[in-house]
């Protein structure tokens, strides 16, 4: 049984009479990452500032390895990551990651070393004013790897970075998972979370509505796989109509097969050799899970 | 604790130093203060006084206007800046509590103004006294108006940090500041002279004006250096209002209203939801 760091147990939130957040429960164990999706307004960044204790829950529990969010021992386990956090301009990076450094208590012995694990050491006594985004969103992350937390709480942190540093983002997080600690990334940049989180929880209008790995996400979904079939000679309209699929343009037709029809359908669009150019196959991705398990029961 | 204030003034005090406000604020508290201390000396033969003397007198009156200006300036982007940038949220995850930012922060601007006014004051008073001969009376004067005008400054740096924490941005809480140093500064004195002017000598200008006066912390102020010195009051003419008070009248209004802004300073900011 893993040791659960981040504890979540039925949290509830009100802003001016209306839940922002409804008997919420969601656990990290130590070195386990978790992408926490939902669209803006879905509750995301108010469960990551009640759990910084920047905001007090109005029913439920948090606890941060034991201790209440916002007491002395949660927040010596807590880094956290703001949102596009962009920093004061006038300081250089190597200035604004010591005073991170001294108010954490590990002093500025660490910081020259997470500079350059974050690739700013060219950077480091430049002015944060001359930073673009993606070095600010760096500068973010190094200071989430002092003092090795118990917890790390990352508010959208691909955003602004270009594809490089997201493939780098996503070493240092492996990297904290590694060494213990209970990473939770709120995204609603889907694709990127897919292969690199071990569970993906899913907030819709303040709820909880998945709570799984994605494997057992989609066996649950049963997500059809999408047959994209690039048809001969305007032959479009007909094919829709023999294969109860749609037409997307002039020469192409969808059709959605389910994970028991998917070969049969397959073989049979091969074998009109005269008729289908192409079949380009698209499995459920996770924004299809997300779009599913985001839209269930809405109605 | 200490180890943590201290690391936020620190970073506190290289962004002023970064921005130019440290530099800025010298030189204008230093060409200002050289220019009323020369200005003003064509009148001193006739009242007797030396010429710091009447040059403190008349920076008595600069200080009015500039240091809770200078004040404002300087910390009204404190808690709102930080706030805008996303920082604040940042900084109050770590374990800094509140209390300690803002004490940090206000640390650093106080010694910031504390620097400007000296340099200003001391500068300007140099040179009144090498030009035109100073008294003990005169020495004193000048270093009452330099610890009085940094007391009158953290009092203004700390409503700037209340400001800061209560507007939502760093533009509200700059109107907000400019509109707080009208009101005391300039309004509060018109108001309290058309009072004097409607009443004529009455009931109001003999036993009340002086306490209304004194509970403004700029009057305070002012009526603090006139009081404890007869040489400045002789030259800024307030010998009427100040002999009205007892002597710990301007002394405690300042106290208090340090107090008390700071008080609000952190309700504002203890409430705020970054």
């Amino acid at each position: 049984m893993p040791h659960e760091v981040l504890k979540i147990d039925g949290l509830t939130k009100l802003r001016s009479g209306r839940p922002v957040l409804r008997d919420v429960s969601l656990s990290v164990a130590a070195g386990e990452r978790v992408a926490l999706l939902g669209h803006n307004g879905a509750g995301k960044s108010t469960l990551i500032k009640i759990a910084l204790g920047l905001l007090s829950p109005d029913g439920g529990s948090v606890r941060v390895a034991g201790a209440v969010p916002g007491s002395g021992p949660a927040r010596l386990a807590t880094a956290f990551l703001p949102e596009a956090v962009s920093f004061h301009g006038a300081l250089t990076g190597r200035e604004q990651l010591s005073l991170l450094a001294r108010l954490a208590g590990t002093g500025t012995g660490p910081v020259a070393g997470l500079l350059e694990r974050v690739g700013l050491a060219d950077a480091a006594d430049r002015r944060i004013r001359t930073y673009s985004k993606g070095m600010r969103q760096r500068l973010g992350l190094a200071q989430v790897m002092l003092g090795k937390p118990a917890v790390a709480l990352l508010d959208e942190p691909t955003s602004g970075l270009d594809p490089i540093s997201r493939q780098d983002l996503y070493a240092i997080i492996d990297e904290l998972a590694a060494q213990g600690t209970a990473v939770l990334i709120a995204s609603h940049a889907l694709t990127e979370v897919e292969a690199r989180t071990d569970r993906i929880a899913i907030l819709r209008q303040g709820e909880l509505v998945a709570n799984d790995t994605l494997r057992n996400l989609s066996r649950r979904a049963g997500l059809p796989t999408r047959l994209r079939i690039v048809v001969r000679g305007g032959l479009a309209d007909q094919m829709a109509a023999e294969t109860g699929g749609t037409r997307v343009n002039g020469a192409s037709v969808d059709v959605e097969c389910g994970p028991d029809t998917k070969m049969e359908a397959l073989r049979r669009f091969a074998s009109m050799p005269d008729r289908v150019e192409d079949i380009e196959m698209t499995p459920p991705g996770l924004e299809d899970l997300y779009r599913h398990f985001a839209q269930e029961g809405k109605q | 604790m200490t180890a943590r204030v201290l690391a936020v003034a620190r970073s506190e005090m290289t962004i002023l130093l970064r921005n130019r406000w440290l530099f800025l604020a010298t030189l204008i508290m230093v060409l200002f203060a050289l220019a009323l201390t020369f200005a003003g000396s064509a009148p001193t033969g006739s009242l007797g006084a030396d010429r710091l003397l009447v040059s403190v007198a008349s920076m008595t009156t600069l200080s009015v206007y500039l240091a809770p200006l200078l004040a404002l300036m300087m910390s009204f982007d404190a808690i709102a800046g930080d706030s805008e940038r996303g920082t604040l949220a940042l900084l109050l995850s770590y374990p800094a509590g509140r209390g300690e930012i803002l004490l940090g922060k206000y640390l650093a601007q106080l010694a910031a103004l504390a620097f400007a006014l000296t340099v200003g004051f001391g500068l300007a008073g140099a040179a009144a006294g090498l030009t035109g001969g100073t008294s003990p009376e005169s020495l004193a004067a000048l270093l009452r108006l330099i610890g009085t005008s940094i007391l009158l400054g953290g009092v203004f740096l700390a409503f700037g940090h209340f400001l800061s924490a209560l507007a939502g941005s760093p533009a509200a809480a700059a109107g907000a500041a400019a509109a707080l140093w009208l009101v005391f500064v300039v309004l509060y004195d018109l108001g309290l002279l058309g009072a004097v002017v409607l009443d004529s000598g009455g009931v109001f200008t003999t036993t009340f004006f002086p306490w209304v006066m004194v509970a403004n912390p700029a009057d305070a102020f002012r009526l603090w250096n006139v009081a404890a010195s007869e040489g400045v009051a002789m030259t800024t003419g307030m010998t009427g209002v100040a002999g009205s008070l007892p002597a710990w009248a301007a002394p405690l209004s300042i106290v208090l209203w340090l107090g008390i802004t700071f008080g609000l300073a952190w309700a504002a900011f203890r409430r705020l939801e970054p």
